[in-house]
C-alpha cells in the first residue's frame, strides 16, 4: 500500500525560480527510499513541501488515504505529528537538555498550556528514557545539547521524531555535518528504526555510496526535476544522469572504492 | 599588474584623505571650532581639574543628598529598562523574521522601533517636558521610549540569530506557535536578552544623567546645581559617585554574562 | 525483534527503578547555574522596578491626564509642524552644524583611539601597557559624556570646543575598546613571518596590521558616527554647543512652541535614519 503519493507537485520562487517541477513519486509503507542530486537540485525544497514546511505552488501531496495541501492549520499540526523530520543541523534547542529537547516531540500532542508549561504524563517521560537508552544516549540525559557531539546531537533529533510516535521519518541531510564513522552509526539508526518499526524513511543524500548502501529505492533529482526513479545499484552512466557535470568526481570516488 | 594596483591604491587613498580634509575645514568653520584652543584646553582642564575638582571635607557632607538623588537616577534606569523589555519582547516576537504571524505587522513593528531609537533622548525629553514637567515621568518616558526601540531591534536579531533552527523542527513536530514561542524561542534567547537588558541599564545611567540637567531631577539635577554655583568639589564627588555606580554595574553585568551566556 | 526485546528488558528495568524509587515522578529539569543565576537577575530587576515606581518624584503630576495631554500635544507638534522663529535656511544650517560637531568628534577621537587602539592590542603591545590603556577606557567611558563636556567648559567655555574635546573622550574609549579587538582578531602568523623577515613594530602595524583590518575599522567609525550625532544634538540642548540641539532646547524649553518642537524632531530623525540606513548598509558589505 502507499503511504505517500506525490502528485504533480511544482513549487515556484518568484517569476522565474523553479524548484520543483511536475513532481510525481509514490512511497510504499516501510521503505527506505535515499533522494539524492546536486545541490540546489530541490531536494531540501521536496522535502518540506510534503509537511509543507513550505507551500507547494501545485499539485497533491497525499499522505496516509489524505491530501495534505486540503487540510487546515489545526488538521495539518496533526497531521505533522505523524511525520517525524531530521534535520542537518539537528535543530535541537541547546540551552535545553537532551530530555527536554526529546520530549518536544510530544508537543503536537498537547494542549498549547500544557505545552507552555512543558508539562509532560509520566507515560511520556518513560517512553523518551526508552527511546534515549535505545540510541544510546543515556548517559547524557541530563545535558544540555550544547555539550554534546554533532553525533549525539543528531541522535537527539532522531529520539524527538521517534516519541512523535510517527509514520514517516523525512530526514535532510542527515549526515552532512558529520564525519563518516559517526555518519555510518547514524545511517544504522535510521535503517534499523525502517526495518525494524517499519516507519517509512525519506531520506535527502549527498553521498551516492551511502543511498546505494542503505537504500531500498532511489530517487535522483536534478533541476527540480525526478530524473531517477528505481532499484539502489546505479551504474556510472545513471549517475552521470542525475548529476550532470558533477557526477565526475562521484564516479571515481565509486570507482576508487570498489577496486579497494 | 602590481604597479597599477599600487598606483591605483595611492589614488584612492589621495581622493579618500582629501575629502576627510574637505570634511574636516568645513566643520570647523561652521562650528565655529577654535584649533587653537582645542588643544591648549586639555592641558588647561587639567590643571584647573587638579587644583579645583576633587572632592574636599566640606563636600563630604553633602554625600547623603547625593545618594539620595544618585539613587532616583538608579531607579529610573532600572525601571525603564525593564519595563521596556517586557514591551520589547512582544514587539520583537511579531517582528522577527522566524516568530512573525503576519508580515505586514512585522514592517510595522520594525518602522516603530526605528521611529523610537532613532529619536535622541533629548528630544523625547522636550517633547515630554510639555505635559509631565519637571518630574521622574518626563525622565522615565524619554528612556523608556528610548529603550524599547532599541531593545526591540536588538531582541528581533537574537531570536533570529539563536532560533531559526529550533523553531523549524518543533513546527515540524506539529507544535503549536505559543508551545514553539515558550519551550525554543524564550530558552535559546533569553540568556542574550538578559545580556542585552544590563547593557541597557549602563547605557541608561549615563543617558538619565543627561535627561536629569534638563528636566531637573536625579543626579544631573545635583550635578548641574553644584557646577552652576561654582561648588566644584561637590560636583566632583557627584562625578565620583556615578563613576562607582557605573563600575559597580558592569560588574554585576559582567558576572551575569559570564554565568549565563 | 532485537529491539523489541531491547524495549521489553529496558521497560521491565524501568518497572524496577520506579518500585525502589521514593518518588515516583521522573525528572526532565535539573537545576544549574545558569538558569539559577537568570531567574535572580529577572526577579531582582522586577522588585527594583517596583520598589523603583514608588519611589519616584512624581511632583503631583496626574499620570492619567499628562499622558492625555501628551497625546493631544502630538497633534500639532507632528501634524501640523512650521518654524515660528527661524526659518528653513536656518534650520538646515543648524543640522549642518550638528553634523559637523558630530565629524570632527569623530575624526578627532578616531584617530586618538588608532594608536592607543594598537597599543591596547595584546598581540601588537605588552600586557601591562594594554591593561593601563584598558583601565583608562573604563573610567573614561563610565563617566557620562554630557558631564566630561561641562567639565571641559570650565576650561574652555561653553561652546563647540568644550562639546567636541568633550564627545572625544567617550569616542576615543568606545574605539579604543573596538580596534583592539579588531587588531587581536589579526592571524598571529602573520605578525610572526613579519618579524622574522626582519620588519620594525610601525612596519608591521602600516603593511599587515591596519590594512588588514581596515574595514573593520571604517565600519565601526561610521557606527561611532551614528552614536555622536544622538550626542552632538544632546549636547546642544544641555551643554550649549549649538546646532539644531540647541534650537529644539530653546523651542521646547524657551518658547514652548510644540510646532516648531515638531519640525525640529522631523530633521533629526531623517538625518538619524539616513545614518542608520548607510550604516546597515556597511556593515553588510564588510561582514
Amino acid at each position: 500500500m502507499n503511504l505517500l503519493e506525490i502528485k504533480n507537485l511544482t513549487k515556484q520562487y518568484g517569476a522565474e525560480t523553479l524548484a520543483l517541477s511536475d513532481v510525481n513519486f509514490s512511497v510504499k509503507e516501510g521503505e527506505f527510499i535515499s533522494v539524492i542530486g546536486p545541490s540546489g537540485a530541490g531536494k531540501s525544497t521536496l522535502l518540506r513541501c510534503i509537511n509543507r514546511m513550505i507551500d507547494a505552488t501545485s499539485g497533491e501531496v497525499i499522505f496516509d488515504g489524505v491530501n495534505v495541501y486540503d487540510l487546515d492549520k489545526k488538521e495539518l499540526r496533526k497531521l505533522r505529528t505523524k511525520i517525524g523530520m531530521i534535520f542537518q543541523h539537528y535543530n535541537l534547542v541547546n540551552r535545553l537538555t537532551v530530555i527536554e529537547n526529546v520530549l518536544h516531540g510530544r508537543l503536537g500532542y498537547k494542549s498549547t498550556l500544557a505545552g507552555i508549561l512543558g508539562r509532560y504524563s509520566e507515560e511520556e517521560k518513560r517512553q523518551a528514557f526508552e527511546i534515549i537508552e535505545i540510541l544510546g544516549l543515556s548517559h547524557q540525559v541530563y545535558k544540555r545539547c550544547d555539550q554534546l557531539s554533532g553525533g549525539q546531537k543528531q541522535r537527539v533529533g532522531i529520539a524527538r521524531a521517534l516519541i512523535q510516535n510517527p509514520k514517516m521519518l523525512l530526514c535532510d541531510e542527515p549526515i552532512a555535518s558529520l564525519d563518516p564513522n559517526v555518519s555510518k552509526v547514524i545511517m544504522d539508526h535510521l535503517k534499523n528504526i525502517s526495518t525494524k518499526l517499519g516507519i517509512t524513511c525519506l531520506v535527502n543524500l549527498h553521498q551516492v555510496d551511502v543511498a546505494m548502501n542503505y537504500s531500498d529505492r532511489i530517487i535522483g533529482i536534478n533541476n527540480g526535476k525526478v530524473v531517477y526513479n528505481g532499484p539502489p545499484n546505479l551504474t556510472p552512466e545513471q549517475i552521470y544522469m542525475i548529476y550532470g557535470s558533477e557526477a565526475g568526481e562521484l564516479i571515481m570516488d565509486l570507482g576508487g572504492k570498489n577496486a579497494s | 599588474m602590481r604597479v597599477e594596483a599600487l598606483v591605483k591604491r595611492r589614488k584612492y587613498s589621495l581622493i579618500f584623505f582629501s575629502i576627510l580634509l574637505v570634511f574636516t575645514l568645513a566643520s570647523i568653520i561652521v562650528t565655529d571650532f577654535d584649533v587653537t584652543k582645542g588643544f591648549t584646553c586639555i592641558p588647561k582642564a587639567i590643571v584647573w581639574s587638579t587644583k579645583n575638582f576633587y572632592p574636599n571635607a566640606d563636600s563630604l557632607e553633602k554625600i547623603p543628598k547625593i545618594l539620595t538623588k544618585l539613587k532616583e537616577t538608579v531607579f529610573l534606569s532600572v525601571a525603564s529598562t525593564t519595563v521596556a523589555a517586557a514591551f520589547a519582547t512582544f514587539f520583537a516576537l511579531f517582528g522577527s523574521h522566524t516568530t512573525r504571524i503576519n508580515g505586514f505587522l512585522s514592517i510595522l513593528i520594525r518602522g516603530i522601533a526605528s521611529l523610537f531609537r532613532n529619536i535622541p533622548v533629548v528630544a523625547w525629553a522636550m517633547i515630554l517636558l510639555f505635559s509631565f514637567g519637571q518630574s521622574s515621568l518626563t525622565g522615565y518616558f524619554a528612556l523608556f521610549f528610548v529603550t524599547l526601540g532599541f531593545l526591540t531591534r536588538a531582541f528581533m536579531e537574537t531570536i533570529d540569530e539563536t532560533s531559526k533552527e529550533s523553531v523549524e523542527a518543533l513546527k515540524a513536530a506539529g507544535a503549536s506557535y505559543f508551545q514553539i514561542i515558550f519551550q525554543a524561542v524564550i530558552p535559546s534567547s533569553l540568556p542574550q536578552m538578559i545580556s542585552w537588558m544590563l547593557f541597557m541599564i549602563e547605557t541608561n545611567i549615563r543617558s538619565a544623567t543627561l535627561v536629569g540637567i534638563l528636566t531637573g531631577t536625579g543626579i544631573g539635577f545635583i550635578f548641574n546645581l553644584y557646577y552652576k554655583s561654582f561648588q566644584y568639589n561637590a560636583a566632583s564627588l557627584v562625578v565620583v559617585f556615578i563613576v562607582i555606580t557605573v563600575f559597580a554595574i558592569e560588574f554585576i553585568s559582567n558576572y551575569v554574562r559570564r554565568v549565563i551566556l | 525483534m532485537e529491539l523489541n526485546e531491547s524495549l521489553k528488558s529496558l521497560w521491565a528495568e524501568f518497572q524496577r527503578q520506579e518500585q525502589s524509587a521514593v518518588s515516583k515522578k521522573l525528572k526532565i529539569r535539573k537545576a544549574n547555574k545558569a538558569s539559577i543565576v537568570m531567574n535572580i537577575t529577572l526577579v531582582s530587576l522586577a522588585l527594583l522596578t517596583i520598589y523603583g515606581f514608588f519611589t519616584f518624584d512624581y511632583k503631583g503630576v496626574n499620570i492619567l491626564e499628562a499622558v492625555i495631554a501628551t497625546i493631544t500635544n502630538l497633534k500639532p507638534m507632528f501634524l501640523e509642524p512650521r518654524f515660528n522663529h527661524f526659518g528653513l535656511g536656518k534650520g538646515l544650517y543648524q543640522v549642518v552644524v550638528t553634523l559637523g560637531l558630530t565629524f570632527l568628534t569623530t575624526l578627532i577621537g578616531g584617530t586618538i583611539a588608532l594608536f592607543l587602539g594598537l597599543l591596547a592590542a595584546q598581540n601588537l603591545s605588552s600586557k601591562n601597557v594594554s591593561n593601563l590603556i584598558k583601565g583608562f577606557v573604563a573610567f573614561v567611558r563610565a563617566v557620562p559624556t554630557v558631564l566630561w563636556v561641562l567639565i571641559f567648559a570650565v576650561a574652555a567655555g561653553l561652546g563647540s570646543v568644550a562639546a567636541v574635546i568633550g564627545m572625544t573622550f567617550h569616542t576615543v574609549g568606545y574605539l579604543i575598546k573596538a580596534y583592539s579587538e579588531s587588531f587581536e582578531e589579526l592571524d598571529e602568523g602573520v605578525i610572526e613571518a613579519l618579524k622574522a623577515s626582519g620588519a620594525n613594530w610601525w612596519q608591521i602595524v602600516f603593511q599587515a596590521v591596519i590594512p588588514s583590518s581596515v574595514t573593520y575599522l571604517l565600519s565601526w567609525t561610521f557606527m561611532r558616527f551614528e552614536i555622536n550625532y544622538m550626542n552632538a544634538v544632546a549636547m546642544g540642548a544641555a551643554a550649549g554647543a549649538g546646532g539644531i540641539g540647541y534650537e529644539l532646547f530653546m523651542a521646547s524649553g524657551y518658547y514652548f512652541d510644540l510646532r516648531e518642537v515638531g519640525l525640529i524632531t522631523y530633521f533629526i530623525l531623517a538625518i538619524a535614519i539616513m545614518l542608520e540606513y548607510i550604516s546597515i548598509k556597511l556593515k553588510i558589505k564588510v561582514l
